[in-house]
Formats: structure tokens, C-alpha cells, sequence
């Protein structure tokens, strides 16, 4: 959720001066009284703007100018938003349609791209562009951390398509030492790539680097565990985010007067409510929909045989239309004793609250950030609306969230999962469990009493 | 790992005088500064930051006895005298058994993140920022709390089972740790106040990646620890030896500079190490390898409700015969040697103290140039913080943890049982009827005729 931008006037001049004070500023030598060299780069550091940001130039294409040519700029504005909101939520459609396979290449796209964006605006803030190695030290660390939990995620999903090839079925068994190694690797090239002048700047962007990861790569990977769960479990978070972004905007536009928060001056409170009880409508005719496809709710599974992925099972419990007693008092309004309802519509209920209630603070944690770094935008890769990263920065708690729910409230351990890890167990420890299971079972009658 | 620190008297006065002239410098930034960002960062390069860590620390009473000496000589005297103080202090918790070594883990940690906390509120001059002291301490409970409840479910299982609070808590405990974190990160966005913006997302950052320094490693020791008491002190033992070693090859034969990060490590001290380390392991691993105590995997024993260390040791810790190489075989005259497995593999854990542990002291040397402290603390006379003594340990508790799991043992059968519970029925029957044929092939289980499903 980012605040309107105002691409009609605006104040880009501070930013034009700035920078030229800086680009003279490289030129001056080392502050007196600092024998390293370093002060020079954090006073460059503190200076007030980040030169020469992308993020303020105007991006739109040709075509769109020429369309809306005759328009004020504040309408333009308007269009080109609008415009590209619409776009965006289409291409969203097309890739649900595409499937699992195209849904984890768009999250991965998306994630790299993230990643770009926030390790740029690191190099401007510290003017680290040149730092020796550290472009690569980056974008070598991506590769290993999603290197690791890729190679979490295929040998617990491909189970079988693993353990028939060989190679793979060694790189599974040692994974995580195979990604120490290459992360020891990364960690040992950059205490080597310390250079004297630059010492501070370097843990600076090392530090940068694994703050980034963290929040990128993991919530990326949890976005794609929720997506094998089922492909609802994906679509439906998302589009509630997007739809408390839209939601908010409109009941802000029209109603809005009271200002929410100081860090972003345009949130009202009446957007805030009106967004949340749109939002929590939204979801829950929207899970209605969704729940009834089996494409949508399955768990995403890979067949071995075919060698693709397959969404077919029998819907489990919480697709499965159930009917509800109303509490007294809904009933004496709406005169209806018993309502059919998906559970998962009453699920959708908490994932729309959160949404509307927490996913602002992902919000305003990109808009505190853009201040603190006096940028406009993260980048300025969709016309109208900044970057990937301000498309995305509500998204992140989310997904986390719905890992989280899922993992507490939904689903237990994953089966293929538990097998695999009872047999990589010693004999006596299996049959120990063997026998555990067996009472189990026999107490639960789901086995026939032994003779 | 850290360089030699001079405590001679004249550097101490040079520290002291620097410190007003550090004041007035301070003062006339006050004036230029628009933007409270700018001033915390400019102040930073004025000097050494005012990180309270040159004074001289040692008790009156070491100092009365040392009197007579130079100042040199009095710096190895008390150098020394702790660092066998605190060797012994290693082996007293030993014996106290794993209850008071997962304490001191937990305290050691504390401090660590303590001391690193400390250098990024000097280094920000964010002391006083709002909230912030709180913020950092709650996200290290946090943490601490999703960490320790892990653990605990894991080893503790039939106790957790037990009680009806703890259940609950075990069950959902996932979701209470994310709501709880959540908490913290609602707190932090709300606290943001207008003219420390960057300050306070630096210290966001600063908290978090202490945090996954420090809390992620220091619950890793704790689950080799529970692997076994060997995989705690074996470790830990090797990278000491290895500092001490180094020191001494150095002191004696060094000649060649190793790294210009750190100018007083050389190659000599580092080949030395590396032999001497080895032959330590294999010898500390022989002597370790033969008592039940140090070998068992620490367990929870639900009647007594205390740790029992009891076992039939596993095979990794019964002596084999391996035949030598016929190299080996002409110049010792020995055809068959008798090692405990464990013994090879501590050549490996000691390989990997002498070669990449030292990065880690590279790493913490580097990072303490960048931000022109000496120590991270002074707690310890003579050696500096807790974070100086342990800056190599990091490395090595991660990596005998990656080792553990990849080589020597399989997942743990009681968090398997736990995962099986928490199974739908029919995916237990799934799995009781896989496991079943699996056990039947391998020839553990009769093949029962039919009256078992």
C-alpha cells in the first residue's frame, strides 16, 4: 500500500541540487582528522537524497503519452494508474490460468526483482557501486540461499522423481551440507574482498545483503510452500491484499478525513474501517467462488509417471459445504435457521483481518524506509506505480501469516515427509515406532484386533 | 581469535586525552546538523567512538601482585591467569552436568548480544532513541521464546504431552511466536519517529542480524549438546587449542603475515595450528570416547524428570580395527590400528577449526576495524568481551550441527512420533502399512499372517 504519487509537479528539484553537491563531493578529499578514508563515505552517506534515483524520472511509455495527451497531468496520472492496475491484475488471471509451474517462475521472477531493487538502493546510499566484489558477493548469496530452500522444497514434493536419479539422490542426502559449503564459500570470499579504505561500507552491505534475504527470499519461499498446499491458498491472500489496497483508496477517496498515522499523511481512518469491512465481504464471496473448483483447492502434487503436475484428490474437509447454525440473533434478522457455508469461508474471514489490520504495518514499515532513505519509489519498473517492491511490500506479512496458519490451524505434517524420515531412522528406532503406532492404531480401531 | 592488545600505560593516556578533543568535535557537528540522520552519522567518524573499552580493567588484587613487573610482562601474567581461569571454569560446568551448560549457553548468549548491541548504540549514538532498548530485548525473547519452544517440544515430548498448558502452548506454538513477533514489528512501525527514521531502521537491521548470529548458533551448540556431551566439548576444545596453538607457533616461528587484516596472524602459526589441532582432537576424542557420560545422547528421563545421560553407546563410539594403509603400515610397523570412528571424524571437525575458523576471527577483527573499537567489551581482563573469546566458535558450532545432521545421524525418532500423531488416521494407516512392508523386506518383522490390517 503506497501513497498517491504526485507525478504532476511535485518536488524533484531538491533532488537535482542535491546530487549535484555530491557529484562534486567525490572529487573533494578525505575529511581532515579521518586517517581511513571512511569518514568521507558516510558524510556522503548522510547527505539528505539519493542521487539520481530512476525512481522520479518518468517511465510511461510513448504510446500512453500519445493517448492522453490532451488530459491535465493529474488526470493522466489517474489513467496510467488505473490503466496499469488493470494490466497487472490481468496478468495475474493469465498465470493462474498457466498453472503451478508458471506460478513458481513468476514468484521467482518476482523475488529476484525485489532483491535488484533493494540491493540498488543500498549501492546509492552508500555509493558502494564499486565496491570490489561485492555485486557479485550479492547476487552469489541469492543463489545460495534459494539453492537451499529450493533443494528443501523439491526433495520434500518430488520425493519419487528424486530418489530415481542418482545425482539428485545424492545432492538431497547432503543438502545441507552442500549449501553450507557454498554459503562458507560466499562468507570466506568476502572476509578475503575486505579492503582497508572500505571496511565499514562492506559490512554495511553485507549486512544489507542478509537483511534483504530474509525478508525476500524466505517470504518468496513460504509463498510458494502455501501455493503446493493448494492453489487457493495462494490466489485468495494475494487478491485480498490487493483488494484492501483498491478498497482502501476508494473509501479514502470519498470519505476520507480523519489521517491515520503520521508516517503516511494520506491514510484515513475512514479508508482504514471501510477497507476492512469491504475487504472481509470481498473474501468471503470470493472463497465461496474459488471453493468449488478442484483445480483450485487440491494440493498441488507431482506425479511421478507423467512427469507433471497433478491437482486432483477427494476435497478435504474444509471445502466441503457444511451447514451452520446462525446464533439467535443473526436469525432474528435475517430469518434463516441454518446457512451452507465452505469452513473455509470462516478462514477467509481471519485471513481478510488480518489482511485489513496487520498488512497496513508492512505498508507503512516500505514508507518509514522510503523516507528514512529519502526515496520517491523503490524503482520505477511499473509506470505509475513505482516498483516491484511497492507492489509487493503488503504481500510479504501475509504470506508469512497464511504459512503460519496453515501450518497451526489447517494442515498437519506432510505424510510422504514423515515416511521419508522414518526410514532414514535406525532399525531398532523403527521398529520401536512400529510398535507405538500399532497400539495406536489398535486403540483407535482403525486396526483389527490382534489374535 | 584477537591480536595481542598492548595495554601499556601510554596508550591508555593517549585514549583518555582523545576523548575531549571527541567532545568538541561532537559539539560543533551539533551546530551544522539539519537532520538528525546526519549528525549521528557524521559524529561517527570523529575517532573512536565512545565505546568505553581501553580502560584497565583488572582487579586491584592482580594488580597489587603484578606490581613489581613491566607492564608487558604483567599483560601476559593476567592474560594468562584467565585463560587458564576460564579453562577451568570449562571443565567445572562440564561436571555440573547438561542443566547447567544449557544456562550458561543461554547467559553467554545474552551478553554477546548484549555487547553487540552496546557497539551499534555507540556507533549510532542511538542510545536514547525511543523504544529502542526495549525493541531489541523483546525481539531477543521472541526469538529466544520460538527457539527454546522448539527445543523443548522436541526433547521434552512426553513431559509437554503432560501438562495441559504446556500442550496448548507446544501446539500452536508456531503461531504464538509469529503473533508475538508480529507484536514487536507493530511496536517498531510505531514508534518511528520523524527525524530518526534511518537511525531507527539501522538499528531494526543491526537487531536482526545480531540476532541471527548470535540466537540462531547459540540454540545450534545446544542441540549438539544434546547429541551427545563429545559434540560440545570436542568442538569447543579444538578451536581453543587451535587459538593457543597458533599463538604459540607464531610466537616461536613466525615469520611469514598471514592476512593484512589481521597483521600479527602468520603462516607459520596457522600450519602449526592446524597439525597441533589435529593431533589434540584424536588424542581429547580417544580419551572422551570412552565414558558413557560424554557419549549418550542427553535425555529427559519422565519419572525422575532429570537429564539421565545413559546409553549403549552407539557404534561411532566402540573401538574398530582399521587396517593402515601400507604406507603408514612401513613406517610405524604397525599393520592394524584401533581408533574409535569418532576419532576420524574429529579429524575432520579439527580441520575445519584450524581452516575456516579463523575466518570467523577475520571476520570479527574486519568488523571491529570498520567500527574502530578495540574489543567488543571489557569484560574479561586481558582478553576483552565475551564476543572476543567466542567470534570463532560461531562457525564451528554451525558447522558441527550441518555435520551431525548430514553424517552421523538421522532425524529424531521422538519428533517423528510426534509428526505421526499429528497425522489424519488414514494417512497413519498409510504410513503404519508402508512401514510395515519396509520393516518385513529388511527382515526385522516375521511376516505376520494377516491378522494386523
Amino acid at each position: 500500500m503506497t501513497e498517491l504519487r504526485r507525478r504532476g509537479g511535485g518536488d524533484p528539484d531538491s533532488t537535482d541540487n542535491i546530487s549535484d553537491r555530491e557529484a562534486g563531493g567525490d572529487d573533494r578529499p578525505d575529511l581532515p582528522g579521518d586517517a581511513e578514508g571512511e569518514g568521507d563515505v558516510d558524510s556522503k552517506a548522510d547527505t539528505p537524497d539519493v542521487p539520481l534515483s530512476t525512481a522520479d524520472t518518468d517511465n510511461t511509455p510513448e504510446c500512453l503519452n500519445k493517448a492522453l495527451e490532451g488530459l491535465p497531468p493529474r488526470w493522466k496520472n489517474y489513467w496510467i494508474r488505473g490503466v496499469l492496475s488493470l494490466a497487472m491484475i490481468s496478468g495475474f488471471f493469465l498465470i493462474i490460468y498457466m498453472g503451478p509451474i508458471a506460478l513458481i517462475f513468476v514468484v521467482m521472477c518476482v523475488q529476484i526483482k525485489c532483491f535488484q531493487e533493494i540491493i540498488t538502493i543500498g549501492y546509492r546510499v552508500y555509493h558502494s557501486y564499486h565496491l570490489p566484489w561485492f555485486r557479485t558477493l550479492s547476487w552469489y548469496f541469492l543463489v545460495c540461499v534459494n539453492y537451499f530452500f529450493y533443494g528443501e522444497t523439491v526433495a520434500d514434493y518430488f520425493g519419487a522423481l528424486v530418489q530415481r536419479e542418482e545425482p539428485l539422490k545424492f545432492l538431497a542426502r547432503y543438502h545441507r551440507f552442500i549449501s553450507f559449503a557454498l554459503y562458507l564459500a560466499g562468507f570466506c570470499m568476502f572476509v578475503l574482498s575486505l579492503v582497508k579504505k572500505h571496511y565499514r561500507l562492506q559490512f554495511y552491505m553485507f549486512a544489507w545483503t542478509h537483511v534483504t534475504l530474509l525478508i525476500v527470499v524466505t517470504q518468496s519461499h513460504l509463498v510458494i510452500q502455501n501455493l503446493f498446499e493448494g492453489m487457493i491458498w495462494f490466489i485468495v491472500p494475494i487478491s485480498i491484499v490487493i483488494c484492501n489496497d483498491i478498497m482502501a483508496y476508494l473509501f479514502g477517496f470519498f470519505f476520507g478525513r480523519t489521517p491515520l498515522i503520521k508516517l503516511s499523511p494520506k491514510k484515513t481512518w475512514e479508508g482504514f474501517i471501510g477497507g476492512y469491512f469491504g475487504t472481509v465481504v470481498f473474501g468471503f464471496i470470493l472463497a465461496f467462488l474459488l471453493s468449488q473448483f478442484q483445480h483450485f483447492v487440491c494440493p498441488v502434487e507431482f506425479n511421478s509417471e507423467t512427469n507433471s503436475f497433478a491437482v486432483e484428490c477427494e476435497p478435504s474437509d474444509i471445502f466441503v459445504v457444511q451447514e451452520y447454525t446462525l446464533p439467535a440473533v443473526l436469525q432474528n434478522t435475517l430469518r434463516w435457521k441454518t446457512v451452507n457455508l465452505y469452513p473455509f469461508q470462516i478462514h477467509s474471514i481471519f485471513l481478510s483481518s488480518f489482511a485489513s489490520l496487520i498488512g497496513p504495518f508492512g505498508g507503512f514499515f516500505a514508507s518509514g524506509f522510503k523516507r528514512a532513505f529519502k526515496i520517491k519509489d523503490f524503482a520505477n519498473t511499473i509506470p505509475g506505480h513505482g516498483g516491484i517492491m511497492d507492489r509487493f511490500d503488503c504481500q510479504y506479512l501475509m504470506a508469512t501469516f497464511v504459512h503460519v496458519y496453515i501450518t497451526s490451524f489447517i494442515r498437519g505434517p506432510n505424510p510422504s515427509k514423515v515416511l521419508q524420515q522414518l526410514l532414514k531412522l535406525q532399525p531398532e528406532q523403527q521398529l520401536n515406532i512400529f510398535h507405538s503406532l500399532h497400539a495406536h492404531l489398535r486403540d483407535r480401531g482403525m486396526l483389527a484386533p490382534e489374535a | 581469535m584477537s591480536e595481542l592488545r598492548h595495554r601499556v600505560a601510554k596508550e591508555t593516556e593517549s585514549t583518555l586525552q582523545q576523548q575531549p578533543s571527541e567532545d568538541k568535535t561532537s559539539d560543533s557537528e551539533l551546530k551544522a546538523e539539519k537532520d538528525g540522520v546526519s549528525d549521528s552519522e557524521s559524529k561517527v567518524d570523529s575517532g573512536i567512538p565512545e565505546v568505553p573499552v581501553s580502560a584497565d580493567d583488572t582487579p586491584e588484587v592482580l594488580n597489587k601482585a603484578l606490581s613489581g613487573l613491566s607492564s608487558r610482562w604483567k599483560n601476559w601474567w593476567v592474560r594468562g591467569l584467565f585463560t587458564l581461569a576460564m579453562i577451568t571454569f570449562f571443565f567445572f560446568i562440564i561436571y555440573l552436568g547438561p542443566m547447567v551448560l544449557m544456562m550458561i549457553v543461554l547467559c553467554v548468549q545474552i551478553k554477546c548480544f548484549h555487547e553487540i548491541i552496546m557497539i551499534g548504540y555507540s556507533v549510532y549514538h542511538s542510545y536514547d532513541l525511543p523504544w529502542f532498548r526495549t525493541l531489541s530485548w523483546y525481539f531477543l525473547l521472541c526469538v529466544n521464546y520460538f527457539f527454546y519452544g522448539e527445543t523443548v517440544t522436541d526433547y521434552f515430548f512426553t513431559l509437554v504431552q503432560r501438562e495441559e498448558p504446556l500442550r496448548i502452548l507446544s501446539k500452536y506454538h508456531r503461531f504464538i511466536s509469529f503473533a508475538l513477533y508480529l507484536t514487536g514489528f507493530c511496536m517498531f512501525v510505531l514508534s518511528l519517529v520523524k527525524k530518526h527514521y534511518r537511525l531507527q531502521f539501522y538499528m531494526f537491521g543491526w537487531t536482526h542480524v545480531t540476532l541471527l548470529i548470535v540466537v540462531t548458533q547459540s540454540h545450534l551448540i545446544i542441540h549438539n549438546l544434546f547429541e551427545g556431551m563429545i559434540w560440545f566439548i570436542v568442538p569447543i576444545s579444538c578451536v581453543i587449542c587451535n587459538d593457543i596453538m597458533a599463538y604459540m607457533f607464531g610466537f616461536f616461528f613466525g615469520r611469514t603475515p598471514l592476512i593484512k587484516l589481521s597483521p600479527k596472524k602468520t603462516w607459520e602459526g596457522f600450519i602449526g595450528g592446524f597439525f597441533a589441532t589435529i593431533v589434540f582432537g584424536i588424542v581429547l576424542s580417544y580419551f572422551m570416547s570412552g565414558y558413557r557420560y560424554f557419549v549418550c545422547p542427553v535425555e529427559f528421563n519422565n519419572d525422575s524428570n532429570s537429564f539421565q545421560v545413559d546409553c549403549q553407546p552407539p557404534e561411532l563410539f566402540q573401538l574398530q580395527e582399521y587396517t593402515l594403509p601400507s604406507v603408514l603400515e612401513s613406517v610405524t610397523g604397525w599393520t592394524t590400528v584401533h581408533l574409535y570412528p569418532f576419532q576420524i571424524h574429529s579429524v575432520a571437525l579439527s580441520s575445519f577449526a584450524s581452516i575456516m575458523g579463523p575466518f570467523g576471527g577475520f571476520f570479527a577483527s574486519g568488523f571491529k576495524r570498520a567500527f574502530k573499537i578495540k574489543d567488543f567489551a571489557n569484560t574479561i581482563p586481558g582478553h576483552g568481551g565475551i564476543m572476543d573469546r567466542f567470534d570463532c566458535q560461531y562457525l564451528m558450532a554451525t558447522f558441527v550441527n550441518v555435520y551431525i545432521a548430514s553424517f552421523i545421524r538421522g532425524p529424531n525418532p521422538s519428533k517423528v512420533i510426534q509428526q505421526l500423531l499429528a497425522l489424519r488416521p488414514d494417512q497413519q494407516l498409510h504410513i503404519f502399512n508402508s512401514l510395515k512392508a519396509h520393516l518385513v523386506e529388511k527382515g526385522l518383522l516375521p511376516a505376520l499372517e494377516g491378522a494386523a490390517a
